[in-house]
């Protein structure tokens, strides 16, 4: 199934006056903060005289508001970046380009993509596609409302503990959470640099890959990018699957348990053979999560001083500018994570933090490397359950992170893991199932959901 | 399960360039408290003779030439961005 090449068939100025049009008339889901409508116009020309050509010539999409873009603000849904106009474009925007797609806008998400609901945007929470009283996910959950609701056939989302995977199974829509170090983080405002991914939210999988496929690549201005490895891929044969027991465990709601049951089923079907594997160090990998990336939050976010770039605060001397800039530019749950990585980073408390929790990522690895022996991929489901309501979960934090348990084990280990659509809840409410593979078996997890998509 | 007070708050705050005032260190405060209850199981867990990850690609030392690269930008476009600039350099107030 394929979005994308209805888009090819029309004039390129058609997709893009019609994109827009359709996001105008969905303003009140938020999932837009800003339009490049000039620049995305005066492109789309260049592709309908022949001047751009390529794969995606004349193909709309949204990036998240934390890739640099040119011709409109850059603003990571923070105080601190709202009038930030990039003077450079991410390496994954440029690539999507130079295959004539055209961006003509920026999708809402959590400040900084700090959160799994983007309730913390600074501009106000996205709603889901399908019930405006419950939230969209997060972080990206800008990206998959606007795929949802048929604005651009696909919408670019950063992932670092499970930010593409958990609003597109809140949304319906496919998600990519690809191989660390598949596509370049150039030019993306960095979260979390040992987990940061970027990826895809996308109609189908077939229009996915393709993306996938124009984005990844080596690139010498991020220096943690892989060796070239993605190609679309045929399955050879029936698969392996392991049925991670912990993710189907009290805790799950039913009816995201029974769409995961159904989903195994249909792999089944086609052959494939499906047993249950169990992990034990899967229940510490949260805590893992909550203390790594902390860490490298903290010091990423170091560069937002007011200095530079970005909103300034007014102030007596540097040093209150530092801190008023601070204060005012981010939003609480930016501080709260600063504050925890500089606690779990503060002498006295490193190897008791830090330190144990990147030896229980060992661990955690080992038992990820050990299963890919035997299987060919893992599955379970994205989240614990559909999209919750707006505001249910804003005055626990803990409770917001507990959201994210499942996607942050593939995170952590920088493996390739999917989200997919699996069918809805009574209520009307989109659930996923996600597939974790092996690091580079990207082409894998597509191929088998695209059997059953 | 650990205290945190609000003298730890304000501490940490100081570390992190984050100026705030008393009803916010003390939201925080109570927030800390929960999350760092939380990742603290982690301690259970045996890493004796296990060595941390702390990135996952397996590459090693990826050199570049070691010359200047400018990636296409200029100094006074970078400079169009701060907030306060004077001959050509960025503006700030009195370090005291």
């Amino acid at each position: 199934m394929t979005v994308i090449a209805d888009y090819i068939g029309r004039t390129a100025r058609e997709n893009v006056v019609n994109a827009l049009l359709k996001a105008r008339e969905n303003e009140e889901f938020n999932a837009i903060l800003s339009y490049s409508e000039e620049r995305a116009l005066e492109r789309a020309d260049k592709v309908d005289s022949g001047e751009i050509t390529g794969r995606l010539a004349g193909v709309p999409f949204i990036a998240k508001d934390n890739f640099l873009t040119l011709g409109v603000t850059t603003s990571a849904a923070s105080n601190f970046l709202k009038d930030f106009k990039a003077p450079l474009q991410a390496t994954a925007i440029e690539k999507l380009e130079a295959e004539g797609a055209i961006c003509i806008g920026k999708a809402n998400l959590d400040a900084f993509a700090h959160g799994g609901s983007t309730e913390n945007s600074a501009f106000g929470p996205t709603k889901n596609a399908f019930n405006q009283e419950h939230v969209a996910g997060g972080s990206s959950g800008g990206s998959a409302v606007v795929v949802a609701l048929g604005i651009v056939p696909f919408a670019l989302g950063s992932d670092t503990g499970g930010s593409i995977r958990q609003p597109a199974s809140f949304n319906n829509v496919v998600g990519i959470k690809p191989t660390y170090g598949t596509v370049s983080r150039y030019g993306v405002v960095a979260m979390a640099s040992s987990t940061d991914t970027i990826g895809v939210l996308a109609s189908s999988i077939e229009d996915a890959e393709l993306v996938m496929d124009i984005m990844s690549g080596q690139d010498t201005k991020d220096m943690t990018t892989l060796p070239d490895f993605f190609a679309p891929a045929q399955l050879e044969g029936p698969k392996k699957i392991g049925v991670i027991k912990e993710f189907m465990d009290e805790g799950v709601d039913s009816e995201v348990k029974a769409a995961t049951e159904q989903y195994i089923e249909a792999l089944k079907q086609k052959g494939h053979v499906v047993e249950e594997v169990s992990m034990s160090l899967l229940k510490y990998a949260l805590a893992i999560y909550y203390i790594v990336v902390p860490a490298e939050i903290s010091s990423n976010l170091g560069r937002y001083d007011g200095v530079r770039y970005g909103a300034r605060a007014e102030a007596g001397t540097l040093g209150e500018l530092y801190g008023l800039s601070r204060d005012q530019g981010f939003m609480q749950e930016n501080k709260r994570r600063i504050m925890i990585g500089s606690y779990v980073l503060s002498s006295g408390f490193f190897d008791a933090y830090y330190l144990q929790a990147q030896k229980a990522r060992t661990l955690l690895v080992d038992e990820f490397n050990t299963l890919f022996k035997t299987y060919d991929a893992l599955i379970g489901p994205v989240a614990p359950t559909p999209a919750f309501k707006l505001g249910e979960n804003t005055s626990d934090p803990v409770k917001m992170y507990l959201a994210d348990i499942m996607t942050v084990p593939a995170s952590l280990a920088g493996l390739p893991a999917i989200s997919v659509p699996a069918g809805k809840s009574q209520n009307g409410l989109p659930i996923g199932v996600q597939l974790i593979g092996a690091r580079k078996s990207d082409a894998l997890l597509m191929a088998l959901a695209k059997e059953v998509e | 399960m650990t205290q945190i007070s609000t003298k730890d708050v304000q501490h940490l705050a100081q570390l992190s360039s984050l100026q705030m005032d008393e009803n916010e260190t003390e939201s925080l405060r109570t927030e800390l408290e929960s999350i760092v209850g939380y990742i603290e199981q982690l301690s259970e867990l045996d890493t004796t003779g296990v060595e941390p990850t702390y990135q996952v690609t397996d590459l090693q030392n990826v050199w570049r030439d070691d010359a200047v690269d400018n990636y296409g930008i200029s100094n006074q476009k970078l400079l169009a961005l701060a907030p306060a600039t004077e001959a050509q350099q960025i503006k700030v107030p009195k370090v005291l």
